[in-house]
């Protein structure tokens, strides 16, 4: 017999949603539960059920409570997250172009720096790594990589940036992540692919969803301008490769 | 086809609606309106759906300049200054503004945002179901940005229905109410008094994102940095200064900051309305009273369309110098007993 999976906390996250938290930490379990019970959802829709926000650690799930009252839906999310993890009905791997350094990664010397390497040897860790989209969130696309190899987590910067590229790959703490909207980011940014994870009047519109696999590929600067122009075009880029 | 031009617009004045649910997974922002009961009273007003698309116009001054024909129009939430060529407006009502007329607007008064609704709606291409704009995500319509002098609003030519007023509950000025969590135990039990007990500022910085809270030093009981989970409107959070920020329709889907209460949904638009400067409380409640205040709001919501009545032309202008305040802050235009004047022919001689 499975052995019991021990119960979420859930908390109020005011009168409409609940927060459904399996673990305080960046855990991979835990990421694996949350995406679990989101899936569960998808599949047995509960009525008042709105909307599902995967995050590391916790699953938001949005709900009319003229439909359903907290205690119920607790009860229900409750047991719910108890079942045994199901494996994923689709497990999906990209294949994600980077032109690194230089001008589209204007952190990666000093991150070599920092952790007394060269940039080529930072290139190749960031490269090896085999990564699941733990959530996505903060901005449309911004997808945030569990997978980091230890010896690249770093502190984020002192002093935030304001704006960063557009499609900038960058590492901060325990995570990388691809960013899709030009923006602000205290990430430490190694490169920038042309991939638009969110592109609207693309179809489909988002890239890669939460639980997708994602690898890097390295590209020089002139593969990224041939790429970045038919991305703009409405090209996905990133290869969607076998299992 | 009818057209609004923006003659002057001051910043944070944009089109919104009821925002775009569904897609928060991805990191959509669902943005809308800041106070939706507001939107939805000047879309009944105009005879539109509840939460179509209207124009929110922030703190500033604004006026519109209806051309290729009349647009029929309605105005709802925080008072202002109105006239349409000189003849004063008032708020809670419908109105036509005939071809080449001018509505101009003067600065919020006790609130922050008004709502301009066009009968017939605005024309505009909807992205994942809805015009709001959501600037930092280049989203909305007709215009992916806050609204400019010179931009142009498609509109449906004004129909000849009569216009009405709506009689809305007056706002109270009491506590606004928090549900406690979803990280309160991030917070120890004084410093949780400490959040409850006070009184609140909102900071000029505040935005459609969210409203910067300034008061005392909120402190966390372990740092800061929490992993990063969901947000919601009206989320409290907490980052490393102490000072609350609660999060608005503009937020970021998640957010790594603690949490420490949030607002609950009836008092959201009371909230986004409260202006820069103004000291507040909030009061923690339960999770029943919250459920209950929101269903009441729900009701409300549906009742809207019987609230409208007709307005005779007299009552139009003694409400009009009434918002404009110049009848005197004591007389009420929906109750004859208040007034201190004679005649309405005496009203209009005020003025």
């Amino acid at each position: 017999m499975a052995a019991t999976l021990s119960p979420p906390r859930v908390l109020p996250s005011g009168d409409s949603a609940i927060t459904v938290e399996f673990s305080r930490n960046i855990d991979n379990a835990a990421n694996q539960r949350v995406l679990a019970l989101d899936r569960i959802l998808a599949r047995e829709t509960i009525a008042g059920v709105t909307e599902t926000v995967p995050t590391y650690r916790s699953l938001l799930v949005h709900y009319d409570p003229l439909q359903i009252g907290f205690d119920a839906l607790s009860e229900k999310l409750i047991s719910l997250a108890q079942l045994p993890v199901p494996p994923a009905t689709k497990m999906r791997r990209w294949r994600i172009p980077v032109a690194y350094g230089g001008e589209h990664g204007i952190d990666l010397e000093d991150v070599a720096k920092a952790l007394k390497t060269t940039p080529d040897d930072i290139v190749a860790r960031h490269v090896a790594g085999e990564y699941r989209v733990a959530m996505i969130g903060f901005t449309p696309g911004w997808s945030y990589l569990s997978g980091l190899d230890d010896s690249l987590h770093m502190p984020r910067r002192q002093n935030p940036r304001l704006l960063t590229p557009a499609g900038t790959i960058s590492i901060g703490g325990v995570q990388t992540g691809v960013q899709c909207l030009a923006g602000p980011s205290g990430w430490h940014l190694l490169g920038r692919t042309p991939v638009r994870t969110y592109q609207l009047h693309r179809n489909p519109t988002f890239l890669l969803e939460p639980g997708d696999r994602v690898t890097f590929c390295a590209v020089d600067a002139k593969t990224f301008a041939e790429q970045d122009r038919a991305a703009e075009h409405g090209e996905t880029i990133a290869e969607l490769i076998a299992s | 086809m009818t057209k609004l031009v923006v003659a002057s617009i001051g910043p944070a004045s944009s089109v919104q609606d009821g925002g775009r649910s569904g897609a928060q997974r991805y990191g959509l922002t669902p943005s809308g309106a800041m106070d939706r009961l507001a939107l939805a009273a000047a879309n009944v007003l105009a005879g539109n759906a509840p939460f179509a698309a209207a124009v929110e116009i922030g703190p500033f001054g604004a006026a519109f300049t209806a051309r290729d024909g009349a647009a029929r129009l309605a105005l709802t939430g925080t008072p202002r200054n109105a006239d349409i060529a000189g003849r004063a407006v008032a708020f809670e009502t419908s109105m036509t503004l005939a071809d080449g007329e001018t509505l101009t607007l003067g600065f919020a008064r006790g609130g922050a945002f008004s709502y301009l609704a066009i009968e017939g709606g605005i024309v505009g291409e909807p992205t994942f179901g809805s015009l709001a704009v959501n600037a930092r995500a280049g989203l909305g319509s007709p215009y992916p940005r806050p609204l400019q002098a010179g931009d142009e609003l498609q509109a449906s030519p004004a129909s000849d229905t009569a216009d009405s007023r709506i009689d809305l509950p007056a706002i109270p000025d009491s506590p606004i109410r928090v549900v406690m969590g979803p990280q309160d135990d991030e917070f120890s039990a004084e410093v949780k008094a400490l959040f409850l007990d006070s009184e609140w500022k909102i900071s000029a910085t505040s935005d459609r994102m969210g409203y910067r809270l300034e008061g005392p030093v909120i402190k966390h009981l372990h740092g800061h940095n929490i992993v990063s989970d969901g947000t919601v409107n009206g989320s409290i959070q907490v980052p490393g200064n102490g000072q609350p920020i609660v999060l608005m329709p503009d937020r970021g889907t998640s957010g790594g900051y603690p949490k420490i209460a949030t607002v609950i949904s009836a008092d959201l638009g009371r909230f986004a309305q409260t202006p820069a400067g103004r000291a507040f409380r909030f009061k923690a409640v339960g999770m029943a009273e919250a459920q209950a205040e929101l269903r009441k709001a729900a009701e409300l919501l549906r009742s809207l369309p019987d609230r409208l009545h007709p307005i005779e032309n007299f009552d139009l202008n003694i409400e009009a110098l009434q918002d404009a305040n110049v009848a005197g802050s004591a007389v009420s235009a929906v109750d004859a007993g208040t007034w201190q004047i004679p005649s309405p022919a005496g009203a209009l001689a005020q003025d």
